[in-house]
C-alpha cells in the first residue's frame, strides 16, 4: 500500500480535476435522497460534504467517494417519518458507532461470507426501490412534469456518448432548468422542498430525550444502516481496488465510515456511506488518491453556497429524471443471464433476497434471509454422500458431518456382506456427529453380525476419531 | 516488429487473434502482444456476479488463456497486457505508446441501430490509432 504522502499528493492534478467532477456530480443525488427520506435538502448536502471530508482523512481506500446516498435514504425513510429529523441525526451517530465497532472486530473478513448472489439481489432490489421511491411524484401529476421528467432521463442517458468532462446529470439539470425558466412552466421546486444551506454545517446534538426508549426506536435503523452502509462501502472498495490495481485495508475503511457517520450526524447529516457510481466516475476521471475525495466535498459545498439560488429553483420533475437514470444504473442487468446460467438454489437466493427487501422495505432483513438461505442450500448441497463399492470393500463419497450422517448410515446399512471395509479416502469426518455414525453403523453391524472396519481417514479425520471414539 | 491483438472473448475477437498469430509466424522478429481491457463500466457487474476476487480474475483469464495457448502452440512469442479503462481510449493508448507496427481487433457485429447508439469500440480505436489495423469479422 502507498505512503500517505502519496496516498494524498501522488496525483495532485488528476485528484483535483477528478474531484470537481464527483462534487458536481453529487449534488443531484444528494438532494434527491433528500427527497426520498424526506428531509431539507441541506441534510443531505451537509451529509455528503461531512462523509467525504472526514472519509478522506481517515477511510481506507483512497480515491473512493462516500456521501448521502440511496441506500442509506431508502433505510431512514420511516424512522423520518414517525420520530422525525432530530431521531435521524441520532440514528446516524449510532450508526457510525456500530460500523466503528464492526471495523475494529474485523468486519471485512465476514464479507467473504456473503454469497454473491445476495449481493445481487441488494443492488436490483435497491434499484427498485429508488424507482419506485420517484414514482408517486409521477403518478397523477400533469402533462409537463412527465414531459421534464422523461426529456431529462433521455439526456442524461445520450449525453454520455457525446461529452465525457461533464457529468451527464449536471448538464441535463442546467439545460431543463433554463428550459423551464424560459418557458416559464409553473413546476414544484427544489426550493419549496425546504431551506438550501446558506453557511457550513455547525455542530448540533441531536435535540432528543437520551434514553432508553429512544434507544429501542433507533437501534433497529441502525443496525440496518450499519450493515447496508458496510457492504455497499466494502463492495466499492472491491471495486477500486480491481480498477486501480491496488489494494486497501478494508476494516480501516469500515472504520473510517464508522468516524464518518459519527461526525456527520453531529453536524446535521443524515446517515451515508460510498456510492459505487459516483466512485467509478471518480477513477474515470483520473482521480485516484484521497485529495480526489476531500475536493469533491469541498467543491460540491462551494457550489451549493455560491449558486444556492439556482439549485433551489431545479424543477422536482427533473430532479425525478435523474433518479430514474440512478435505478436504472444501479439495477444490475447482468442479473437476468445470471437467472439463466447460475445454478437454481442460487437464483432462488437472489429472488428471494429481492422479494424480502421489497416485502419488509428494508435492506438489512433482506440481506439476513438471503444470507441464511444460502447456508442451508450451502449445506444442503454439500451434504451429498454416497457409499459405493463391491465385494466387501466400499468407498465413502462427499464429507461425512451433521447434515449426511443420516445418508450415510442407511446407505453402510443396507450393504450385505459379513466383512465390510469402509474406505474414507474420499471422504473425511467434519464433526462429532460423523464420529457417532460412524460408530453406530459398527455398532448395528455387530447386532447383525457384520464386522466393519473403518480405513483410509485423513489425519485430521483420524485425531477426531481417536479422540471422541474410546 | 510489434503486432497487437485486441481480445473480449468474442468469437470475432479470437478469429482476430488467429490471423495475428498466422501473420506473427511468417515474420522472424515478431513478437505478439495480447490486450485486453477491463472495462470501468463493467467492473461492478462483474464483482456482483462473481463470488470473489479470484473468480473475477479467473473469468476474465478464461478470455485470455485460449489466444495464449495458440501462441505457445505456433512458437510466437506473446505478452498479455491488462489495460483498465474505456476499451477504445486504452487500446489506442496502448497501440500509440508502445508504436505497435499492426494491430487486430475483432468487430463487435452490430448492426446499424446499435452501432449509433453503443458506438463501436473498432471505429472508434480504428480513428484514433497510428497503425495499419486489421478488423476481423
Amino acid at each position: 500500500m502507498a505512503t500517505l504522502q502519496q496516498q494524498w499528493f501522488g496525483n495532485i492534478r488528476g485528484d483535483l480535476l477528478a474531484g470537481i467532477v464527483v462534487g458536481l456530480a453529487l449534488i443531484p443525488e444528494s438532494l434527491a435522497f433528500a427527497f426520498i427520506v424526506g428531509v431539507d435538502p441541506r441534510v443531505a448536502l451537509y451529509a455528503s460534504f461531512t462523509i467525504a471530508v472526514i472519509i478522506s482523512f481517515v477511510g481506507g481506500r483512497p480515491g473512493m467517494i462516500s456521501a448521502a446516498t440511496g441506500a442509506m435514504a431508502l433505510v431512514l425513510v420511516s424512522l423520518m417519518k414517525e420520530h422525525g429529523l432530530q431521531y435521524v441525526l441520532a440514528a446516524t451517530i449510532v450508526t457510525g458507532i456500530i460500523q466503528w465497532m464492526l471495523g475494529l472486530l474485523g468486519v471485512a473478513r465476514l464479507m467473504r461470507f456473503i454469497p454473491n448472489a445476495v449481493m445481487l439481489g441488494f443492488v436490483n432490489a435497491l434499484g427498485i426501490m429508488i424507482l419506485m421511491s420517484q414514482l408517486p411524484y409521477l403518478i397523477g401529476s400533469n402533462v409537463a412534469t412527465y414531459v421534464f421528467a422523461f426529456v431529462t432521463l433521455g439526456l442524461v442517458y445520450l449525453f454520455p456518448r457525446f461529452i465525457r468532462i461533464i457529468p451527464a446529470p449536471l448538464l441535463a439539470i442546467v439545460i431543463m432548468t433554463s428550459l423551464a425558466w424560459m418557458i416559464g412552466v409553473n413546476m414544484q421546486t427544489i426550493g419549496d422542498l425546504g431551506t438550501m444551506p446558506d453557511t457550513l454545517p455547525v455542530f448540533l446534538w441531536p435535540d432528543i430525550p437520551w434514553t432508553l426508549e429512544t434507544l429501542r426506536i433507533i437501534l433497529p435503523y441502525s443496525l440496518a444502516l450499519a450493515v447496508v452502509g458496510l457492504l455497499e462501502s466494502l463492495l466499492t472498495a472491491n471495486v477500486l481496488d480491481d480498477l486501480t490495481d491496488t489494494s486497501s485495508d478494508k476494516n480501516r475503511e469500515a472504520r473510517g465510515q464508522g468516524i464518518a457517520n459519527v461526525v456527520n450526524g453531529m453536524f446535521g447529516g443524515m446517515a451515508g456511506c460510498a456510492l459505487i457510481g459516483q466512485s467509478v466516475i471518480n477513477v474515470q476521471s483520473g482521480g485516484r488518491g484521497r485529495l480526489s475525495t476531500l475536493t469533491a466535498g469541498v467543491f460540491l459545498m462551494v457550489l451549493i453556497l455560491v449558486l444556492g439560488d439556482f439549485v433551489a429553483s431545479i424543477p422536482m420533475p427533473v430532479l425525478v429524471g435523474v433518479m430514474i437514470m440512478v435505478s436504472f444504473t444501479t439495477f444490475n442487468w447482468g442479473s437476468f443471464r445470471f437467472m439463466k446460467r447460475a445454478p437454481k438454489a442460487e437464483v432462488a437466493v437472489m429472488l428471494v433476497t429481492v422479494a424480502v427487501i421489497l416485502a419488509t422495505n428494508n435492506l438489512a432483513i433482506g440481506v439476513g434471509v438471503g444470507l441464511v438461505m444460502s447456508a442451508l442450500a450451502f449445506v444442503a448441497k454439500t451434504s451429498d454422500i454416497s457409499v459405493t463399492g463391491k465385494k466387501g470393500v466400499y468407498y465413502v463419497r462427499g464429507p461425512l458431518f451433521f447434515a449426511s450422517t443420516a445418508p450415510f448410515i442407511e446407505a453402510v446399512a443396507a450393504l450385505p456382506e459379513r466383512s465390510i471395509i469402509l474406505r474414507f479416502d474420499d471422504s473425511a469426518l467434519w464433526d462429532e456427529s460423523a464420529v457417532g455414525a460412524v460408530v453406530k453403523v459398527i455398532d448395528r453391524a455387530k447386532e447383525k453380525g457384520q464386522t466393519i472396519q473403518i480405513e483410509g481417514l485423513n489425519p485430521q479425520s483420524e485425531a477426531l476419531y481417536a479422540s471422541l471414539q474410546r | 516488429m510489434k503486432l497487437a491483438v485486441a481480445i473480449d472473448g468474442s468469437d470475432n475477437a479470437f478469429r482476430a487473434a488467429e490471423r495475428a498469430i498466422g501473420l506473427a509466424k511468417l515474420i522472424p522478429s515478431a513478437e505478439l502482444h495480447i490486450l485486453y481491457v477491463v472495462d470501468f463500466d463493467h467492473a461492478t457487474r462483474d464483482h456482483l456476479l462473481s463470488q470473489n476476487d479470484e473468480e473475477v480474475i479467473y473469468k476474465r483469464e478464461k478470455h485470455v488463456r485460449p489466444v495464449q495457448g495458440l501462441a505457445e502452440r505456433e512458437a510466437v512469442p506473446a505478452h498479455v497486457h491488462w489495460l483498465k479503462g474505456k476499451p477504445s481510449d486504452e487500446i489506442v493508448r496502448f497501440t500509440n505508446e508502445k508504436s505497435i507496427d499492426q494491430l487486430f481487433i475483432g468487430s463487435r457485429g452490430l448492426n446499424t441501430l446499435q452501432e449509433m447508439v453503443f458506438g463501436s469500440v473498432s471505429h472508434q480505436v480504428m480513428k484514433k490509432a497510428r497503425c495499419p489495423i486489421t478488423i476481423v469479422k
